[in-house]
């Protein structure tokens, strides 16, 4: 971009060209100190090939798959969720699980997790090179009914038995909490529930716990006052947020989430002091925001990870990412599965 | 999200998804009475937050597709209803310029910018020469009893200069708020600041003017918005410019979105248990009625999540 020489062509084709130079900006190694008490690092789950895919209406080839994991390797994302472990009859989209995870390039210092619901998956995913695992509870019970037919309770216990083989493998498990801010059956949650759950599964041995805003009608009103039951019962080291962009809340929700002071943790909103920090360090996010909603028929999904990544960059915070290459492995799926990207940062860079 | 069985999806009528969509809700209550000494900042939020309401000007005039008087009369009405208290409805440009040109106002805007360059594309003068054209506009306004609000483009960075520094932001919006602009609008123009830069540059401008008298115009391009006004609102900024729908892409990056939606903002101030008087719902109406209209998607996530697609 050349400064001070203004060019005679409209402002619209000027602009247009000049797009790009924002994100460049964005790509420079950070100068600005970190607003307020923000962390100053911030570990991104890229949960696209897994979470995103799995609700993309179009199935994509297996070799297409592991293009796209191979891509995200290179733009420095330091974990990478890549299949599910679970049935084909449930989850068409997931199963060539065996070979998506024999087939990608492993870098090294990146972790890519596997979905594993109960035992089975767990012994086949290790079976087949899997190095670290999850598991999916809810805060609902309605919605642990409707989605794996059993309680909470029943749902601990399957996973405890795959918490025990992990143990003895010595594969490290990482726990999803689904519906922390809302559930589509049952709506509003009790805050102390999600600390229950999330409890139950730290203590089972999960070493971090996301925390998702499933159908994604959270504010960070209710971010912060889910946050703040749960941090009494699981430190906030352990904790990371995943938060859906159905209502467009999203990065907002991400924002409060990371703003941490780290010697009070407010009892209730309205006891909190201005600036109100919280101290996750750890978000899960979806390239292009790959993956609708299942329980709003044309809503989004998953929160882009391109823009939570300008969002962090923007703010100082070091990503590891490469923002560029992030971009491109976002084209290329969405040009693969014949959708438009959900990252409002793509759209604005007059990549397509 | 662990394994969803397709069976789940399901599709919701709009009347149906209207009257039962749990999320929406009533905007918040009005807080209780607050005890003696006690100040709102305890919550670190305002109690109440103004919105102004942009789709029928900011909004429509960014729209390829020109609306036909009647339309944006009917649109207004509904958002009136609504509750909306500002609705922008008109545009001080010459016509030669600009399509979309309702007629009368009982308040007028003027348009700085915290860049030259900016200033030079848009209005063809200098910062200084625009300073003075508003200040006669502004003095016979006055001397009319109508109040003029101030608006300050670029506020976060300009599409040809690129970063623009939070003094030279201050120094505009002073010069607008001595000459009598009752309220000064901070636009984040092309969308390009995320809470950081919209902490510093709100820090340099609350120095030199009563944060009651700010309100931010946050573009979503970049998907930074909500994340923006929050920080905002967490200073105590009070007022929060939006469109309807997200309408208005942006004339700088082509295909992209501009102005964040109602919808959104509104979906966000009521979750905080933030008081606006506005009703969503009727929001969403006066959103689908326009888009009909316009032939267009609506830039709402809340009302994507809520329409039957």
């Amino acid at each position: 971009m050349t400064r001070g020489r203004l060019s005679r062509e409209r402002p619209k084709m000027v602009a247009a060209k000049r797009a790009l130079p924002w994100l460049a900006a964005s790509l420079r190694p950070i100068s600005s100190t970190a607003a307020g008490s923000l962390p100053k690092q911030v570990k991104i789950v890229e949960v696209g090939p897994r979470d995103g895919l799995q609700n993309e209406k179009n199935i994509v080839p297996t070799q297409v798959k592991i293009s796209l994991i191979n891509m995200l390797s290179e733009t420095g994302l330091p974990v990478i969720e890549a299949t599910s472990f679970v049935s084909p009859k449930w989850v068409p989209q997931m199963a060539d699980h065996t070979e998506v995870l024999q087939g990608i390039q492993k870098f090294p210092g990146v972790s890519y997790p596997v979905l594993t619901p109960n035992l089975k998956g767990f012994q086949a995913a290790v079976a087949a090179g899997a190095k670290e695992v999850s598991i999916f509870g809810a805060a609902s019970e309605l919605f642990t009914k409707k989605n794996i037919n059993c309680s909470i309770e029943e749902s601990l216990q399957r996973f405890s038995e795959v918490m025990h083989a992990a143990g003895a493998a010595s594969v490290p498990v990482r726990g999803y909490v689904s519906c922390v801010l809302g559930c589509p059956y049952e709506g509003k949650i009790a805050p102390a529930k999600v600390a229950e759950v999330s409890k139950k599964m730290y203590s089972m041995g999960c070493y971090e716990i996301s925390l998702g805003d499933t159908i994604g009608v959270g504010t960070p009103g209710s971010m912060k006052e889910m946050l703040s039951a749960v941090m009494k019962e699981v430190p906030v080291g352990a904790l990371a947020v995943h938060c859906h962009d159905t209502y467009g809340q999203a990065l907002a929700n991400t924002l409060v989430a990371l703003q941490y002071d780290g010697t009070r943790a407010a009892d209730s909103f309205t006891d909190a002091c201005f600036f109100i920090q919280m101290g996750v360090s750890v978000v899960d996010s979806s390239v292009a925001g790959l993956g609708g909603c299942p329980y709003a028929q044309g809503a989004s999904g998953n929160v882009a990870t391109e823009d939570l990544v300008y969002m962090l960059h923007g703010l100082g915070i070091h990503t590891g990412v490469d923002l560029q290459k992030l971009m491109e492995a976002g084209v290329f799926i969405c040009k693969a599965l014949n959708r438009r990207t959900s990252s409002k940062v793509v759209q604005a860079s007059c990549k397509l | 999200m662990g394994t969803v069985p397709s069976a789940l999806k399901h599709c919701l009528s709009y009347q149906h998804l209207l009257k039962e969509q749990l999320w929406i809700g009533e905007p918040a209550a009005p807080p209780p009475a607050l005890h003696p000494g006690q100040e709102f900042q305890i919550s670190g939020l305002p109690d109440y937050v103004k919105i102004v309401e942009v789709g029928p000007r900011d909004g429509l005039q960014n729209e390829k597709v020109t609306v036909p008087t009647d339309i944006k009369i009917k649109l207004i009405n509904r958002l009136s209803k609504a509750g909306l208290s500002v609705i922008e409805a008109t545009s001080f440009v010459s016509s030669k310029w600009v399509p979309q040109i309702a007629a009368g106002a009982t308040e007028i805007s003027v348009f700085g910018a915290a860049s030259e360059s900016f200033n030079k594309m848009n209005i063809n003068c200098s910062i200084e020469e625009s300073i003075e054209k508003f200040e006669e506009v502004t003095k016979s306004a006055r001397n009319m009893n109508i109040p003029v609000r101030g608006y300050v483009s670029c506020a976060l960075g300009c599409p040809y200069e690129g970063n623009i520094i939070p003094a030279k932001v201050a120094e505009v919006s002073k010069q607008l708020y001595s000459m009598g602009c009752y309220e000064i609008s901070l636009g984040d123009t092309i969308g390009v600041g995320t809470p950081g830069s919209m902490k510093r540059m709100l820090e340099a401008v609350m120095k030199e003017i009563p944060v009651s008298a700010l309100a931010v115009h946050c573009h979503d391009t970049y998907g930074q918005a909500l994340a923006n006004i929050l920080t905002a609102i967490q200073m105590g900024v009070g007022v929060v410019d939006s469109a309807v729908a997200g309408l208005g892409g942006c004339p700088y990056a082509k295909g992209a979105t501009g102005n964040v939606a109602t919808e959104d903002v509104l979906y966000m101030l009521n979750g905080l248990g933030i008081n606006t008087g506005v009703n969503l719902y009727k929001v969403m109406e006066a959103g689908n009625f326009i888009c009909t209209a316009l032939n267009k998607k609506t830039n709402s996530k809340v009302a994507q999540a809520s329409f039957k697609v």
